[in-house]
């Protein structure tokens, strides 16, 4: 009892010096941030005595960082697409709901996406995918990414252990050859190679082309990170299986990949974060993505001085998204590991 | 209907070039119940595993209710439906429930009904008296508890025949008992039972026949009450006296 007295008295103090020092560390921050900052819808002027953040730049800019040079009378509409394929995304990382209307809602939302951004029929005016951009864009590269290459991440990890040699083949160097490349040079492949080799007809769109790289590249990654998960699968749940007669197929399906998911949840949504961060590489390849149209509000000569609140809006933004799903891989963890009596 | 359950004929087994099992056979009864044991080593688990075709064997002939074990995969799934196996680490899947652990191989294999399912594995848990943990993980249970339910799911596919690869050796001491006591209960149902084990008492009390392997072969086969009190083969009477003491 004494010695359990002194140690939370200990660690007491040592929980008020981290603050104290957290707090010394961040109060210039919160200071240019809050106390000195700017706020309001004002002009570019209201901003020149202060030292604080200057927040009038956000209101200014704010449509044109999230939306792009999205015709800002239909602005709803990529407002609309985005909330529909972040809420399948959303639905979807909840295992409860796991079931037969989910795989529809998945052909759906990208079908109603697609529409709904690029118009041209229900009575919706036709939007050029150029003239797409920002969040919308980030949210569709990274659903998008993230729901075609999980799939198809763990097919490869399936052919990577495959018994028969083509398929071994085929895969491991699949995901040798794209892991030994960094993802700009797989989208400028994509994006310069790849209309070379097509048929001359054949006109993919800059977009569709950066979204397959995406995919692809993600694919390779999630691949190891699922065959990781798969030899952590003791030899005797395949025979377990084997015994009571359960198809190959169906042992894996039903047995080993859910067991080998669950133990390599934190990699997984390790990957799924990487993603959504990558997405901001396809500026490199002229698409306007979250951190392209932020720049482009900076092109703005009024406004250019305030590029370190831009810069935080947006990092602010991709926070929320890590930050959460940080908290969903440790929800899953929770439900998949500890209430199952598994260490 | 059949006479005899399993026929191992000049059997011979290996591991690219160790020689595991040395021109075994073996005949095992309809309803018998066998129990194999021998010092580590001595093939009795590559024996028992090859007769459902978990390790394949390269000459000789084994036959599981009159079918013949090739390499025929239609052969070896009907074997593989009429013969069941309780393995020493119970091999439960740590994802699904005790429930489900029974249910799963119903319904994807005999394609029963989930209800169907559920009531055959509950009748089989009460029979193995854990049906009050049906809803709970493997996990979250004692050794003799999962090698019970390891027990009701293999039930749960009807075999006629249930293979046991030293179901007791991995249990703490206090747990042995219930579990012997289960497969003590199945045993005078009628199933066809070969046992790897050394629990002496459990084969002198259950076996109608048991068998020594050493080396790969079988050495010496007996009734219970021979095998123990007058053992022929010296390298038996060594055994004995090691795991009597
Ligand atoms: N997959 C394998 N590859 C190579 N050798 C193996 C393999 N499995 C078993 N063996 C060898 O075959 C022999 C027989 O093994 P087996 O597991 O059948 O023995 P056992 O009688 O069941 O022994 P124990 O009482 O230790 O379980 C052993 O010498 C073992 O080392
Ligand atoms: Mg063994």
């Amino acid at each position: 009892m004494r010695s359990k007295t002194k140690v939370s008295a200990g660690n007491r103090l040592i929980t008020v010096l981290v603050f104290g020092v957290v707090a010394l560390a961040l109060y210039p921050l919160f200071r240019w941030a809050v106390i000195d900052a700017v706020w309001g819808n004002l002009g570019p002027e209201a901003c020149k005595e202060t030292f604080g953040a200057c927040w009038p730049v956000i209101s200014e800019k704010g449509s044109l960082i999230i939306f792009g040079r999205y015709p800002a009378a239909e602005l709803w509409r990529p407002a609309l697409a985005s909330a529909l394929l972040l809420g399948t995304a959303i639905v979807t990382a909840m295992p409860r709901f796991w079931n037969k209307a989910l795989l529809l809602a998945w052909i759906a939302a990208p079908l109603l996406f697609l529409t709904l951004m690029g118009g041209g029929i229900l009575g919706l005016s036709s939007v050029p995918s150029s003239q797409w951009g920002g969040l919308p864009i980030t949210i569709m590269l990274s659903v998008f990414g993230i729901g075609c290459a999980f799939p198809l991440g763990i097919l490869l990890a399936c052919g990577r252990l495959s018994s028969k040699p083509v398929i071994r083949w085929v895969a491991t160097s699949y995901i040798e050859a794209v892991r030994g490349v960094p993802l700009i040079t797989v989208l400028f492949m994509a994006t310069f190679i790849l209309p070379l080799l097509l048929p001359s007809g054949w006109n993919i769109s800059a977009m569709v082309r950066a979204q397959v790289a995406i995919i692809l590249f993600t694919a390779a990654y999630l691949a190891e990170v699922v065959r990781a998960g798969m030899q952590t699968v003791p030899k005797g749940q395949f025979e377990a299986c084997e015994a009571l007669g359960i198809s190959r197929f169906e042992t894996y399906v039903k047995v080993v990949l859910p067991q080998a998911l669950s133990m390599v949840i934190a990699p997984t949504i390790n990957t799924f974060v990487t993603v959504l961060k990558d997405t901001s590489l396809v500026a490199i390849v002229s698409i306007s993505e979250l951190l392209m149209t932020a720049r482009q509000a900076l092109a703005d000569p009024v406004w250019r001085t305030h590029f370190i609140e831009v810069y935080v809006f947006i990092a602010v933004i991709y926070f929320v998204f890590c930050f959460a799903m940080g908290k969903w891989s440790k929800s899953l963890e929770r439900a998949y590991i500890f209430s199952k009596g598994r260490e | 209907m059949l006479e005899t359950a399993i026929t191992l004929q000049n059997v011979d087994k290996f591991y690219s070039d160790f020689h595991v099992l040395k021109d075994v056979n073996l005949t095992v009864r309809n309803g018998e119940k066998l129990v194999v044991c021998g010092p580590s080593g001595s093939g009795k688990s590559t024996m028992i595993r090859c007769v459902n075709h978990l390790e394949s064997h390269q000459a000789g002939s084994i036959h599981v209710l009159g079918v013949e074990l090739n390499d025929d995969v239609r052969n070896i799934a009907q074997i593989r439906k009429s013969v069941g196996m309780v393995f020493q680490q119970f091999n439960l899947f740590p994802h699904l429930t005790v429930l489900e652990n029974c249910t799963l191989a119903q319904t994807l294999v005999s394609r029963r009904s989930q209800d169907e399912a559920e009531s055959v594995a509950m009748e089989l848990l009460t029979r193995v008296r854990i049906a009050d943990q049906a809803r709970k993980y493997p996990g979250q249970l004692s050794g003799g508890q999962q090698q019970r339910v390891a027990i009701a799911r293999s039930l749960s596919m009807r075999p006629k025949i249930m293979l046991f690869d030293e179901p007791t050796s991995a249990l703490d001491p206090e747990m042995v008992k219930e579990v012997l006591d289960v497969m003590g209960e199945l045993a005078s149902d009628g199933i066809t039972m070969v046992c790897v084990t050394h629990e002496m008492a459990f084969a002198r009390s259950v076996a109608d026949r048991v068998i020594f392997m050493d080396h790969g072969r079988i050495v010496e086969e007996n009734t219970p009450a021979e095998f123990f009190d007058n053992p022929a083969e010296p390298r038996l009477r060594d055994f004995l006296a090691q795991v009597l003491h």
